[in-house]
């Protein structure tokens, strides 16, 4: 199986005033397409961070990244941007869908920013709508959807440019079991059709649902069960 | 392909931008009430300005620009008046030897006037003022007719009582009747109507149709000989008016006898020494309302861009999620710039709207005409768009500049 992402050394340093903050201190993981992976540690053990890394919304102090073989630690902002763009669908514990603009609109937004002209746009979108089971909410806003059917438009939206990657941080942090249990059962049909997954979590029966967990703590993997064979 | 993504984006953040704005109504329409009082001075000044304008270029346009006017003061007194107060009247014997060695002019036309009450039958009209010309002052002076006809050579050198009336006169005294041959009397002498001069128009609130012409030498014989006349000199060649001007002063100051000492005691007038100080005298004015205008378009952008900061402070978190799926930094300065040039080109439209209507209450209730000028109108729009850009640039720079990180933690 091919490399799509592969970390050598990541270290992250924040200056809080005074002190220096060690969030990451030198990982090293190399993930490969398909894969279903959870990151696994308590808070503030630096998952976020690295997931914040993972998904090009931080930059490492140190170390090198590669995404499909690509140095994404030398990008400078508007690339990453693209990359963002086109290779990583989010999926957030907050959902972070904008308030104003209904199921539909939120979903198109990445090939809004990708330059995908209108007609093709809503087709797609109506599409990824389809797969998270809501083309009939289309029209609802946000505040007019429960928090379960929020986080399938928030993955709907992050399935809509075909990305290489998905990250979900907490996905089911905000939801109740039921719920909760409806996205898992998304993310394994994704899993099953191929698509790259790392779930970030500090819950040990949604961490279960992946292939692979890595545990972090103090900012190193201490743990990795490795690639299921 | 990369052109039709641009627009994509564009158009994708105008639709953005509009949504935004009508989603805060009331924060809108107030931040764009501070563009739409700017443009609406800038605008309404430049239609005032356009308006005394062309009323000015009407007004001279009676003056011909190719006749100098001999007159005893200038017809502008910058200095102090009593300068002048003890000039000599400009005498019909200077008129003749003016029409007798000047080489540059075309015709020489003395002309005078005073005032008088205006009877026909039991109809009078007070305070007239009746203007004595010879027989040259239609060449120089675009002298109509719209009834009857002109002096003839004969009545002007006779001293014949014939009168032309302006063309209010014709309607305040005879109404539907024909003014000519009927008899008036000026100033308690009788006077026959030969003429109806035509229809000149109002300037100012001042009508040019309220004048009554006889010969100057009716004038003379009849209303007393101690008067000052003007002479109207019309130049050949227009292009040599300064020249011109100066041989009327050398000619003057033969009649006169002048010293080389001496200073004039005389003025040549010409319808350029108006426009001159036209300028002069409005050119400050027209700075300072036009500063004015500026000013409160600045106070405008400022108020556009505090409320573009706080927009952006509210938005954190939108602009996180935008970048987080991935908007660059560009296309966030793009959104926000549209929404302040937006906010701005709306008031500048809105104030367009208005300023016909307020220019066209000035027209009707003041007397200074008032047209709005077609570049004000695009000028207004344009410039409070770039005011938008310019006051937008600092809260977007701003925005697109977010964490998205720290953004999305924002709540």
């Amino acid at each position: 199986m091919d490399k799509l992402i592969e970390l050598k050394g990541i270290k992250k340093v924040y200056k809080v005033g005074k002190v220096e903050v060690h969030a990451l201190r030198g990982i090293d993981l190399t993930v490969r397409k398909g894969e279903y992976i959870a990151i696994m540690g308590p808070s503030g053990s630096g998952k976020s961070t690295l997931m914040n890394i993972i998904g090009c919304l931080d930059t490492p102090t140190e170390g090198v990244y590669h995404l499909e073989g690509v140095p994404v630690h030398e990008m400078n902002d508007s690339q990453l941007a693209e990359i963002r763009n086109k290779k990583i669908g989010f999926v957030f514990q907050t959902f972070n869908l904008l308030p104003r603009a209904n199921a539909l609109h939120n979903v198109e937004l990445p090939l809004i920013y990708a330059g995908v002209p209108a007609s093709r746009r809503k087709k797609i979108a109506e599409h990824a709508l389809e797969i998270v089971g809501l083309k009939d909410r289309k029209h609802h806003r946000p505040s007019e959807l429960s928090g379960g059917q929020r986080q399938r438009v928030a993955i709907a939206r992050a399935l809509v440019n075909r990305p290489s990657l998905l990250l979900a941080d907490e996905p089911t942090g905000n939801l109740d079991s039921k719920a909760g249990e409806e996205v898992m059962k998304i993310f394994e049909e994704l899993y099953e059709n191929g698509n790259t997954i790392i779930l970030v979590t500090h819950e040990k029966y949604i961490a279960d649902h992946a292939r692979r967990i890595v545990h972090i703590r103090d900012g190193r993997i201490i743990d990795d069960t490795g690639v299921a064979s | 392909m990369k052109w039709l993504g641009a627009f994509i984006t564009f158009w994708e953040n105008f639709k953005i931008a509009f949504k935004s704005l009508a989603a805060n109504k009331m924060r809108t329409s107030l931040t764009t009430l501070g563009i739409v009082i700017g443009v609406l001075t800038i605008v309404s000044v430049a239609s005032i300005i356009s308006g005394l304008n062309k009323g000015f270029a009407e007004q001279i346009s009676n003056i011909g620009s190719n006749v100098l006017y001999i007159n005893k003061y200038p017809w502008i007194i910058m200095d102090d008046w009593y300068k002048y107060k003890n000039r000599p009247d400009i005498t019909l014997r200077e008129a003749s030897f003016i029409r007798e060695h000047s080489k540059y002019a075309e015709a020489v036309a003395p002309t005078s006037g005073r005032r008088s009450i205006v009877k026909y039958k039991d109809k009078i009209l007070e305070d007239i003022r009746v203007v004595g010309i010879v027989y040259e002052e239609k060449d120089v002076e675009n002298f109509e007719i719209d009834e009857g006809r002109f002096f003839s050579p004969i009545e002007v050198s006779r001293k014949r009582s014939v009168a032309i009336i302006g063309y209010e006169i014709k309607e305040r005294l005879f109404e539907d009747d024909d003014p000519i041959g009927k008899k008036i009397l000026i100033g308690g002498q009788k006077f026959v109507v030969v003429g109806v001069r035509s229809k000149r128009g109002n300037i100012f609130g001042q009508s040019l149709d309220i004048d009554v012409y006889v010969p100057l030498g009716t004038l003379y014989s009849k209303f007393g000989h101690r008067r000052s006349v003007g002479i109207q000199v019309k130049v050949k060649d227009p292009s040599l008016m300064e020249e011109a001007s100066e041989e009327l002063r050398f000619w003057m100051r033969v009649a006169r006898a002048l010293k080389p000492t001496e200073p004039d005691n005389f003025s040549i007038n010409r319808q350029e020494t108006l426009l001159k100080t036209y300028r002069d005298l409005t050119r400050g004015l027209y700075t300072a309302a036009f500063g004015i205008g500026a000013l409160s378009l600045i106070v405008g952008g400022i108020g556009i861009m505090n409320i573009m900061l706080v927009s952006v402070t509210e938005r954190k978190r939108e602009i996180g999620i935008r970048k987080a799926i991935g908007a660059k930094r560009s296309t966030i300065v793009l959104q926000f710039l549209i929404e302040s040039s937006m906010l701005c080109g709306v008031g500048g439209l809105i104030a367009v709207i208005l300023s016909f209507i307020v220019s066209m209450l000035i027209d009707k209730l003041t007397p200074f005409p008032a047209t709005v000028p077609l570049w004000s109108v695009v000028g207004g729009v344009i410039f409070s768009s770039l005011i938008g850009v310019f006051f937008g640039l600092y809260p977007a720079a701003k925005a697109s500049k977010l964490d998205p990180v720290e953004s999305l933690r924002y709540e």
